[in-house]
This record gives structure tokens, C-alpha cells and sequence, in this order.
């Protein structure tokens, strides 16, 4: 291997074999990265229409070129302290993908987006079988760039376990 | 044959299913009067299945096909007579048989014996009063409807009368139409034109010659000049001696059978009619049309989008603001209309669900002893193809419970003075915007006063209401309800009325009854067309703007203080007419801050569902608009007392509500203690 490639962590780069590439974003502080090959794009926040009987994170739902898409505001979701919206303010659509195969595409609400890093399979450890208990499948593991530490997120688990699962809840009740 | 058919299987399989309804449909007229040309078109049908089959290896098929065709070639050479039994016999086979081709999709291998002793049947009835023909030619007849004419070269001599012009017939437009049939000569004889003075120009003087090549018959070209035969001397020679052209031999079919030329004849007529009906349709798969339907709504939200953008800038005075207008306007008329050819792509015929119900309804009288004269209307009347596929079962439970519990018997149908045939109409009509689909039978009505006791028992209805006899009518599209004394396998288990409701209702539909006792009863079901859009009245709350569905919508009025009362100090009753109806306050059950709270600053939207009425307090009431409905479900999921979404012209995306989901979630929400009662 090239010690060149090892320093750089252009987005450009191609991914190499064992490899793949995060998309990481800032939330309260913290840095979180979800698999580029699951988001569609970025982009800037704008205004939602409120849905009634959804969980509090669910904004509510904007029209994305024709397509209805629902905005999920992550730092709700986390149990992180709510913030103003500011200029950095990003919404990440991911498409996220369920155990039948059904495709669904969904906005995520972040302070800002940083870069996109290649991370080595063997580079990620597994989380810690510590903290909320219900939020524990949606992390994919930990990984470490220098001194900061990644949480890398599952988007499937994430928003088809963790976030429609709360509002079935609700409406089943 | 190594190719590889499996891929054209499905088609094969679509094309039986249609055939065999065909014949269905057929052998029951069959009933009243032989019509040759009905019999035809169920011969038809089964030499196409049993040819399909036969390509595609299904011997036991194409086998069995083949003893009912024999038969139906008898009734249809007049050599049997059409009677009772063999239509009988006949529609048990088309049961058979479908069940066969069914088998064939789910790939189960039919019943043997069943169709053993069908069989058997089928050619027992042949040996019977035996018919001159026997099987194998009558066999080998049916497949000469497969052949073409060959290719062939005709002289013509066309002399026609002298007063072919005052006739109003005009020889260039019959060449024409001899030209389209193949390669046309003709040469015109002047010889008999007279003197420039002595001519009177009306007359006709000329004769004309043509050879006319192609794969063509002596009728084709006899309909050519049919107007004119009988006033002209006319003469048609084949050229036999002109060897067959090279160029059009390549064309020819690779092993172009010869046929009598004897039986050529009533054979030629049944291939025409079969041709062009198959070439004035194409078969495209339902999904590329939803696609194209779905690109046609994106059309028709940024045409509005345009429009709003267009009508800004015109207030800001552009210079080439009458330019924009015009071109907008156009465009706007140009984006509906594409709209609705697009979705008119989808209608088909409500004969389509109709079709099942003259055997449905033969087959339950022969079974319960009952006469009834069932009337079908407005067949032809279109309805999206969703709606269609889903209306089906609810209409078939409906004309049961007609039958079972409607329609008397022929003894007490005397018994109460009526005739002893009962009528059982089944119509559909368009009504502003909708399908109106009204089941009504002559039978013996709807018991109230059982339907009330029944009610009161179940604690549907509590003793002190006080029940006008339509809404006791309609208290059997409750859960759990059923007045019939004893349970028959047709209806009467209870299940069925809220299913049927439901169903309905998840098509945006309404249905309800209207019954007179003793004088029968009518369910009417009314539906929108289509289920890609729907017309909305726009209403605003708070920063909000929600979509009612227009068909639900009653009323809307301004509240006036008099006619407002409060239920136990929690829920809000608006006195409507004659009722207390309860008011339903959007902001507060959508959870949507800001809006009005004053109930004389907004207005009031009287909406039907479930045969009840409720007020909707809403801001104000905005424009009312066809909307582009788009599901929640495709990136989220279903909401209670949202049906789905749409795109409103500024971009924005609005919530359309769902009345009778609505409704639900008020009573859960203002009396949670109860329904948890009521769902334990």
C-alpha cells in the first residue's frame, strides 16, 4: 500500500478493497458517519408541512422534486439538546432500505456535514454494549481518525427500526 | 420447437382467461335464443385456446378444448340443437377448464378424473342424436379460419352504366379501395366517347381495366365495386397462367396450406372480424402506464407552480407580460386535457365486475328455488382499472345478500301480491365526478324494527336515541351485524356489510341503503373515477393547508352562537338542520398550533362518513382544486386521518384528510376510557 493514500481522504478517492466511504456530520458536538452509498444528496433546510400524530422528531414532510419525503430531525431522535437552525444547517436524504427490499427516501436534519472519509472494515470496532438501549442497533460501530472518534450509523436500522417503528407504536396504541 | 415460450406464457394465460369469459358470457345468452354469430364468437374463443395450448405442450388442454369444440361446431353448423343440457353441459366445462388454466399459473396439476369424466360427458352428448359430422373433420375444419388466400392475380373489366356519375358513385374512390388490397394496373377505354358536342357530361362513357395483385379474394374485390354491381357490367377472371411473382412469394406464409375454395367463403368473414378487432388495441403493461401517469402529475404541479410564478410577474408588469399569459394558458389547457386522456388510459368498462353476475345470480336461484330477472345497465360506463379490481368483491357480496335475504321466494312473493320473478337491478352512471353504482332489488326490505332490537342488543345504538329510519337502515354497515335468523353459507355470518363499508370506504367511496319495507331495498355506492386524483376543497388552519375530500363535504357555513351546545362541558355540539352534530377542531386534533380558537372567526365544515355527520372548524376555507394525490406510505407510513398527500402550485405539500379516520381519531382522542372499553 501507498503511504500516500493512507494521508489522503479526498472525496474523490476511490474507495480501495476493504475500504469504504462515510459521509460524517456534526451533531451537538459529536461526529456521527452513515455509508456514502446511502445518501442521495444534500441540501439545504427549508420549510416543512407539520404531520399530525407523529413522534416529535418527524418534522414533517417536504416536497422533494415531486417526491414526498419525510425530515427527520436527528438531534430529537438522539435525545441531544435542541438548537437553532443555522447557516451549516443540512439535510442529508438517505434512502434507507427495509428487511422486504422496500425503498424509502428520508431527510435528516444535522448541524453540518464535514467531510467524506475512507474507513478500512477492520479500522470500525463494534459499539459498546452501553447507553440507550433502544438507540444501540442504529450505531454500526466506532471508528477512530486521529483524535476523533466516528459513530457510524446503520441508515436501515436507523430509520426503519428507530424511527417508523416509534410512530406505528404510537398509532397502534 | 426449442424456442424458448415461457416468456409469452403469461400472455397466453391472460388471452385464455379473456376467452373463457367470452364463452361464459356467450353460453349464458345461449339461454334465451340461438344467435348464430354468439355462437361463433364462443367457437372462436375455444379454437383459440385450444390452439395457444397446443403450442405451448398443455395437451390436456388443447384435448379437452377439442371435444367442446366439436360440440359447439355442431350448434354452430346447425346440425344440434342448442338446448338446456348441453349449455349446461358446456358452462361446466368453461368451469373445468378455467380452473385447468389456472391450474397452469399456480403450476398444479388439475384433477384427472374431474376432467376424465367431463370428458367423457362432453363426448357422450356427441354420440347421442349423432350428428353427419365426425370428430376429426370437424376438427380439421375449425383450424381453415388460420389460413390466408394465396396469392393470386385478377383481370377486371369494369363497365359501368351510363348513369354511374348521376348516382352519386365516383369509380377513382373504388379504384382506391382496390389499390389498398394489392398491387393495382388499370387502364382506362375511351372508345366509346363521343363527339366533344354530342356529349352530355353527366353521363358516363368510359370503361376501365385493371390487374389487381396480391394475396386477395374474389368477395374482397366484389366489395369493392358493391355500390356499383348491379347497374354495371362487371367481370373478374383470375390469371391463373401469371406465375406467382417472385417479390411476394418470399412474403407468402412458409407453408401456405391450400384450402378448398368451396369452404373458403363463411370462413373469410369470421378472420376479418377477428383481425380487426386485434389491430385497433395494444396490450402495454399496466405499470408503464402508471408511470406515464405519474410523470403527468409532475407535469400538471409544476404547470401550477408556472402559473403562480407567471401571475407575479405579470402584477410586476413585464414587457412581454400578455406573451407569458397567453403561452401559460395554454399550457394549462394543454397539461388537463393530457391529464385526462392520461387517465382515460385506465377506465374500462364497469361491464368488466358486471360481467360475473348473469351467472352468479343463475346459479344462486337454481340453488335456492328463487326466480329473479336480473337487469344490468350502464355497463359501459369507465371506472379506473384499481377501482374496478377492488369494487368486485364487495359488489358480488352485496347482489348475495340481495338474493339471500332481499328477494323472496316465488310462493311468498305471491303470497304478498307481487309477481312471482323478482327484479334485481344492477346500474352504473357517472354523476358529477363520480361513479354511481346502485344495487336494487324488489324483494322484501329491510326489517327496522329487527335491525333496531338486533342494534340495541350489540349496543350500536343506546335506548334513548332517537333513530330516523335511514340511519337505522344504514346501522347494517356496523362491525358484527347481521338480522338473518339462520347462517347460510351465502351470508349471515356477520362478517360481510363492514367489510363490503370498508372496502369502499379505503376507495374514497361512500355507500348507503335506502329501504322501504315489503317494497325492496337499494344500496348505493358511489365512488370517485379514479384514484390517481381527486377534487379537494383547500382549507386553511393556523400556517396550514389540508385537502377535504369534496365528495364528503355536506356544507360549510358560518357558526352562529344560538346553535352551539356543549355536551357535558367537553364536546362542542352544533345544532345542523335537525341534528346535534359534534364539532371537531382541526387545530387541536392535528396538533397544529396557531389557527383560531374562536369558533365566529372560523368556519364550519359539515362533512358525511359513516353515515353521520360532523362539523370541521377550519380557519377559512381556500380554493377548491383537483390534487394529485401521492401516498405517504411510498417514504413513511399511513397516518390516522390523513389519506396521503399532495403538491400544492406554490411547491409546498399539503396533507389531504381522511374524513371517516378523522372521526376515528376524535373519539379516541376526547373519550379514551371508552374506546379502550369498547376495544377490550
Amino acid at each position: 500500500m501507498n503511504s500516500d493514500t493512507v494521508q489522503k481522504t479526498d472525496a474523490d478517492m476511490q474507495p480501495e478493497q476493504g475500504t469504504d466511504q462515510y459521509l460524517t456530520f456534526c451533531l451537538a458536538g459529536e461526529e456521527y458517519g452513515v455509508n456514502i452509498l446511502k445518501v442521495q444528496e444534500i441540501r439545504g433546510w427549508s420549510e416543512v408541512t407539520p404531520m399530525p400524530n407523529t413522534p416529535d422528531c418527524v418534522l414533517g414532510v417536504i416536497n422533494l422534486r415531486g417526491t414526498v419525503v419525510p425530515i427527520i430531525e436527528l438531534r430529537s431522535h438522539f435525545g441531544l439538546p435542541a438548537t437553532d437552525r443555522g447557516p451549516t444547517t443540512v439535510v442529508i436524504v438517505v434512502k434507507a432500505e427495509d428487511s422486504e427490499g422496500v425503498q424509502r427516501t428520508v431527510g435528516m436534519v444535522v448541524d453540518a456535514v464535514s467531510e467524506v472519509h475512507n474507513i478500512m472494515t477492520t479500522d470500525i470496532q463494534p459499539a459498546p454494549e452501553i447507553g440507550d438501549a433502544a438507540q444501540r442497533p442504529a450505531v454500526a460501530g466506532l471508528a477512530t481518525m486521529g483524535e476523533r472518534m466516528i459513530i457510524l450509523l446503520d441508515v436501515d436500522e436507523l430509520i426503519v427500526h428507530g424511527v417508523l417503528s416509534l410512530t406505528g407504536d404510537k398509532t397502534a396504541a | 420447437m426449442s424456442m424458448d415460450l415461457s416468456e409469452f406464457l403469461d400472455v397466453f394465460l391472460e388471452e385464455c382467461f379473456e376467452g373463457l369469459e367470452v364463452m361464459e358470457s356467450g353460453l349464458l345468452n345461449l339461454d334465451a335464443g340461438t344467435d348464430l354469430e354468439e355462437i361463433n364468437t364462443i367457437f372462436r374463443a375455444a379454437h383459440s385456446i385450444k390452439g395457444g395450448s397446443a403450442a405451448f405442450g398443455f395437451e390436456h388442454i388443447s384435448g379437452f378444448t377439442h371435444v367442446m369444440e366439436t360440440l359447439l361446431d355442431e350448434l354452430r353448423n346447425g346440425s344440434r340443437q342448442v338446448d338446456k343440457e348441453t349449455v349446461d353441459l358446456l358452462l361446466a366445462s368453461v368451469d373445468l377448464l378455467k380452473e385447468m388454466v389456472e391450474g397452469l399459473a399456480d403450476d398444479q396439476a388439475p384433477e384427472e378424473q374431474r376432467v376424465a369424466e367431463l370428458q367423457t360427458a362432453l363426448e357422450n352428448a356427441l354420440k347421442t342424436d349423432s350428428p353427419v359430422t365426425g370428430d376429426g373433420t370437424a376438427g380439421d375444419q375449425s383450424s381453415l379460419p388460420e389460413e390466408t388466400p394465396e396469392v393470386s392475380t385478377w383481370q377486371i373489366r369494369f363497365a359501368p352504366g351510363p348513369d354511374l356519375y348521376r348516382e352519386g358513385d365516383d369509380p377513382l374512390r373504388i379504384f382506391q379501395a382496390l389499390a389498398e388490397l394489392g398491387e393495382l394496373s388499370v387502364t382506362t377505354d375511351s372508345g366509346q366517347l363521343p363527339s366533344l358536342d354530342e356529349m352530355d357530361p353527366t353521363t358516363c362513357y368510359l370503361q376501365w381495366e385493371a390487374t389487381l395483385k396480391g394475396k386477395i379474394s374474389e368477395e374482397q374485390i366484389h366489395e369493392a365495386f358493391s355500390w356499383v354491381e348491379t347497374s354495371s357490367h362487371l367481370e373478374i377472371h383470375p390469371l391463373d397462367s401469371a406465375p406467382a411473382p417472385t417479390p411476394t412469394a418470399t412474403v407468402a406464409p412458409p407453408d401456405p396450406a391450400p384450402s378448398p375454395t368451396g369452404e373458403k367463403k363463411p370462413v373469410a368473414a369470421v378472420r376479418e372480424t377477428k383481425t380487426s378487432r386485434e389491430s385497433s388495441s395494444i396490450r402495454v403493461s399496466i405499470e408503464k402506464v402508471d408511470l406515464l401517469i405519474n410523470l403527468v402529475g409532475e407535469l400538471v404541479i409544476t404547470q401550477s407552480m408556472l402559473n403562480q410564478v407567471g401571475a407575479s410577474l405579470v402584477q410586476q408588469g413585464g414587457p412581454a407580460s400578455e406573451a407569458l399569459l397567453t403561452g401559460l394558458a395554454q399550457l394549462e389547457r394543454n397539461t388537463r386535457e393530457l391529464q385526462e386522456n392520461m387517465l382515460q388510459i385506465r377506465m374500462l368498462p364497469i361491464s368488466v365486475a358486471f360481467n360475473r353476475f348473469p351467472r352468479l345470480v343463475r346459479d344462486l336461484c337454481n340453488k335456492m328455488g328463487k326466480k329473479v330477472d336480473l337487469v344490468l345497465t350502464g355497463e359501459q360506463t369507465e371506472v379506473d382499472k384499481t377501482v374496478l379490481e377492488k369494487i368486485g368483491d364487495p359488489l358480488v357480496h352485496l347482489v348475495r345478500n340481495s338474493l339471500d335475504h332481499g328477494l323472496e321466494t316465488p310462493e311468498a312473493r305471491k303470497a304478498a301480491g307481487k309477481p312471482e320473478q323478482g327484479r334485481l337491478e344492477l346500474s352504473a352512471q357517472h354523476e358529477s365526478g363520480n361513479i354511481v353504482i346502485r344495487i336494487s332489488d324488489d324483494g322484501a326490505g329491510l326489517n327496522r324494527k329487527k335491525i333496531l332490537e338486533k342494534a340495541l342488543e350489540n349496543g350500536l345504538v343506546s335506548d334513548k336515541e332517537e333513530l330516523s329510519g335511514e340511519r337505522i337502515d344504514n346501522l347494517i354497515f356496523q362491525p358484527g351485524f347481521s338480522t338473518a335468523d339462520k347462517v347460510s353459507d351465502l351470508s349471515g355470518r356477520g362478517v360481510g356489510m363492514d367489510v363490503v363499508k370498508r372496502n369502499i370506504n379505503d376507495l374514497g367511496g361512500t355507500v348507503s341503503i335506502h329501504s322501504q319495507e315489503g317494497q325492496g331495498s337499494t344500496v348505493v355506492i358511489r365512488l370517485p373515477l379514479t384514484l390517481a386524483i381527486l377534487d379537494g376543497q383547500l382549507a386553511a388552519v393556523g400556517e396550514d393547508t389540508y385537502i377535504l375530500p369534496l365528495i364528503s363535504i355536506v356544507e360549510s357555513l358560518q357558526i352562529r352562537q344560538e346553535n352551539l351546545q356543549r355536551l357535558a362541558g367537553a364536546t362542542e355540539l352544533y345544532r345542523f338542520r335537525d341534528e346535534y352534530i359534534p364539532i371537531i377542531r382541526l387545530n387541536e386534533l392535528l396538533g397544529n398550533a396557531g389557527g383560531t380558537d374562536d369558533l365566529e372567526q372560523g368556519l364550519l365544515v359539515v362533512v358525511e362518513a359513516e353515515g353521520q355527520h360532523v362539523g370541521l372548524f377550519v380557519d377559512r376555507l381556500l380554493g377548491q382544486q383537483q390534487v394529485v394525490i401521492k401516498s405517504l406510505e411510498t417514504n413513511f407510513q399511513q397516518l390516522d386521518g390523513v389519506s396521503g398527500a399532495t403538491i400544492l402550485g406554490d411547491g409546498r405539500v399539503a396533507l389531504i384528510l381522511d374524513i371517516p379516520g378523522l372521526i376515528h381519531l376524535f373519539h379516541m382522542k376526547s373519550n379514551p376510557p371508552a374506546a379502550l372499553a369498547a376495544a377490550s
